[in-house]
């Protein structure tokens, strides 16, 4: 008996010790390459906005403080004119509870086409990174108070991951409003 | 005339043309100046959030509660507590391998009396380091808390109603339940997800009180260990499944004559549409040995059931029907009805307020409970 208790044990020690230790860059990841690629060409064109005047004090209303940069990353196609139309995704970050959150949206024709969990790094909540829970989005749009048309059913256990994603979508969506018109 | 302005013409043009020149070599520079000295301010304000994190939660907690027994006085409590401060640290090492910390004083204050006894503690709930894997895979070490029942894992106030913890989870897993050891997690892009622990077990030295029995990781005997393991299913939003097994080798770790191996159970159900949330959780223990037959506490067992509305963004309001009993017999069967009210000012911090009537027997404690709570 007390041999077979020892087994679990040495197999879970023998998996830790296996374990990879190097570390993978957080900025333009393999995760936000990926990202790209799937929803844009492999050419698509990072470009910034700068959160200043307007869209700073918006997007400080939106998460309910400053976001962490003084830029945000967008992606559009390789011919796109920067105008709202073209289709854009957005790389943004929100702390869900005590760690960022990396979620990527993808915005076409003023609506949400997609939204992805890039990188999860909180202790609990990672079910928003399910399918089930992001298509809740898709074709969501932001009303005139800054909300999505949308509803979104939450996740037990995960209330803050859940308002860190639903404030990204909000956010990508107003800043997709303020490119300019072709 | 036209000689003056001839001159004037040429100078303007070659004015122009320096203009041209170096506005050109300067917009340039500044951009390429303008978008490094970006980067170095976005490398310098996202160092700390993905680097080292702080957290925490807090209570405090007003109880106005009057106990009644036939043929004995109404016994009040009337008491004021901060119950819980908590807070958190965390770091991130590098993408796959981050600490995450709980450090807690409970009851505000922790005394040094001679004879040990005091009103309150300070405790480390968790300390652990978690290593990914691969995308759906998970290892920790260190403390961990339990995985099992809704709230021994999610208990910050502003996420459950109620100002005092449910008893049945309370008293029958027990919670707030945490031990040293490893863990393993997976989780599938359909919603299943699993948890495997092996680690401390529970020691009771008479071999069946299990709330007690929570060594918390100090100095814990380890010469019985335990196994856990949990399925859940959060596939649909607003739907959370979930079974946990655990086994504990013997509750006596070897102290007693008669091993005191034990088995839990629990499952329980979250579901939320819209604004409405129902949550209901059953849990029970197998004992056995001597020891635990003989105090007829070979079986502890216990459910609640919680139908909750949000009124507004702001107002919930909650009932709860608990019932639970850790030694067999009529008389010990404990039953308790809450029915309360939350309010969030701000999403992370609520006021609650409830009352509650509890029945063990021919006891009766009845009153209300008000409190406050945050979370950041």
């Amino acid at each position: 008996m007390t041999q077979m208790k020892k087994i679990p044990v040495c197999l879970l020690a023998s998996i830790l010790f296996l374990l990879p230790v190097k570390s993978i860059p957080s900025t333009d990841s393999g995760e936000v390459r990926e990202f790209i690629q799937t929803y844009l060409a492999e050419t698509a064109q990072r470009k910034f906005m700068w959160l200043t005047g307007d869209k700073k004090q918006v997007s400080s209303q939106i998460l309910s403080h400053s976001y962490y940069k003084i830029r945000v990353p967008y992606w559009q196609a390789e011919n796109a004119n920067r105008s709202r139309t073209a289709k854009t995704a957005w790389v943004l970050e929100e702390i869900g509870k005590e760690k960022l959150i990396t979620i990527g949206v993808v915005i076409e024709e003023q609506k949400i086409q997609a939204v992805r969990i890039l990188k999860f790094r909180e202790s609990r909540g990672w079910e928003v990174k399910l399918p089930s829970f992001t298509q809740q989005f898709k074709g969501s749009q932001l009303n005139d108070k800054n909300q999505l048309t949308q509803t979104v059913d939450g996740i037990s256990g995960a209330t803050l991951s859940v308002r860190a994603v639903t404030h990204i979508a909000r956010l990508a969506l107003y800043l997709q409003s303020t490119l300019p018109n072709p | 005339m036209k000689s003056k302005k001839i001159p004037f013409l040429i100078s303007t043009l070659f004015a122009s043309q320096t203009v041209m020149a170096i506005s050109d070599a300067d917009i340039s520079e500044l951009r390429q100046q303008v978008t490094a000295l970006a980067q170095q301010v976005e490398d310098s304000q996202t160092s700390s959030p993905t680097t080292t994190s702080i957290g925490g939660y807090g209570e405090l907690h007003y109880n106005n509660l009057t106990t009644s027994q036939t043929g004995k006085a109404d016994s009040t409590k009337k008491e004021i507590d901060f119950h819980r401060f908590v807070l958190f640290f965390g770091h991130e090492f590098n993408d796959k391998i981050r600490f995450f910390s709980e450090f807690e004083v409970e009851h505000a204050l922790v005394k040094d009396t001679a004879d040990g006894t005091n009103g309150g503690e300070v405790e480390v709930e968790q300390a652990y380091v978690e290593f990914d894997l691969s995308n759906q895979h998970n290892a920790k070490a260190g403390m961990i808390i339990v995985p099992v029942g809704i709230i021994n894992e999610t208990h910050e106030p502003p996420t459950f109603y109620g100002v005092e913890r449910n008893p049945v989870e309370k008293v029958i897993l027990p919670t707030t339940w945490w031990n040293g050891g490893l863990m393993l997690n997976g989780r599938s892009r359909s919603g299943f997800s699993y948890d495997l622990m092996i680690s401390e077990g529970l020691y009771a030295n008479d071999g069946y009180s299990i709330r007690t029995g929570r060594q918390k990781t100090s100095q814990a005997k380890a010469n019985d260990l335990a196994y856990t393991g949990r399925l859940k299913y959060t596939g649909v939003p607003g739907l959370e499944l979930a079974a946990t097994a655990r086994y504990e080798s013997d509750l006596s770790q070897g102290t007693l004559a008669s091993k005191a191996s034990a088995t839990l159970l629990e499952t329980h159900v979250i579901y939320s549409v819209d604004r409405f949330t129902l949550k209901g959780l059953y849990a029970q223990w197998d004992i056995s040995g001597s020891a635990a037959k003989a105090a007829n506490a070979n079986q502890s067992s216990g459910y609640y059931i919680e139908p909750s509305y949000k009124l507004t963004g702001q107002w919930g309001i909650f009932g709860r029907y608990n019932h639970w009993q850790t030694v067999s017999g009529s008389a010990n069967t404990e039953t308790q009805t809450d029915v309360g009210v939350n309010y969030w000012p701000h999403p992370d911090v609520v006021f609650k307020a409830d009352f509650q009537w509890h029945s063990q027997g021919n006891i009766k404690t009845n009153g209300f409970n008000l409190g406050v709570g945050y979370q950041f």
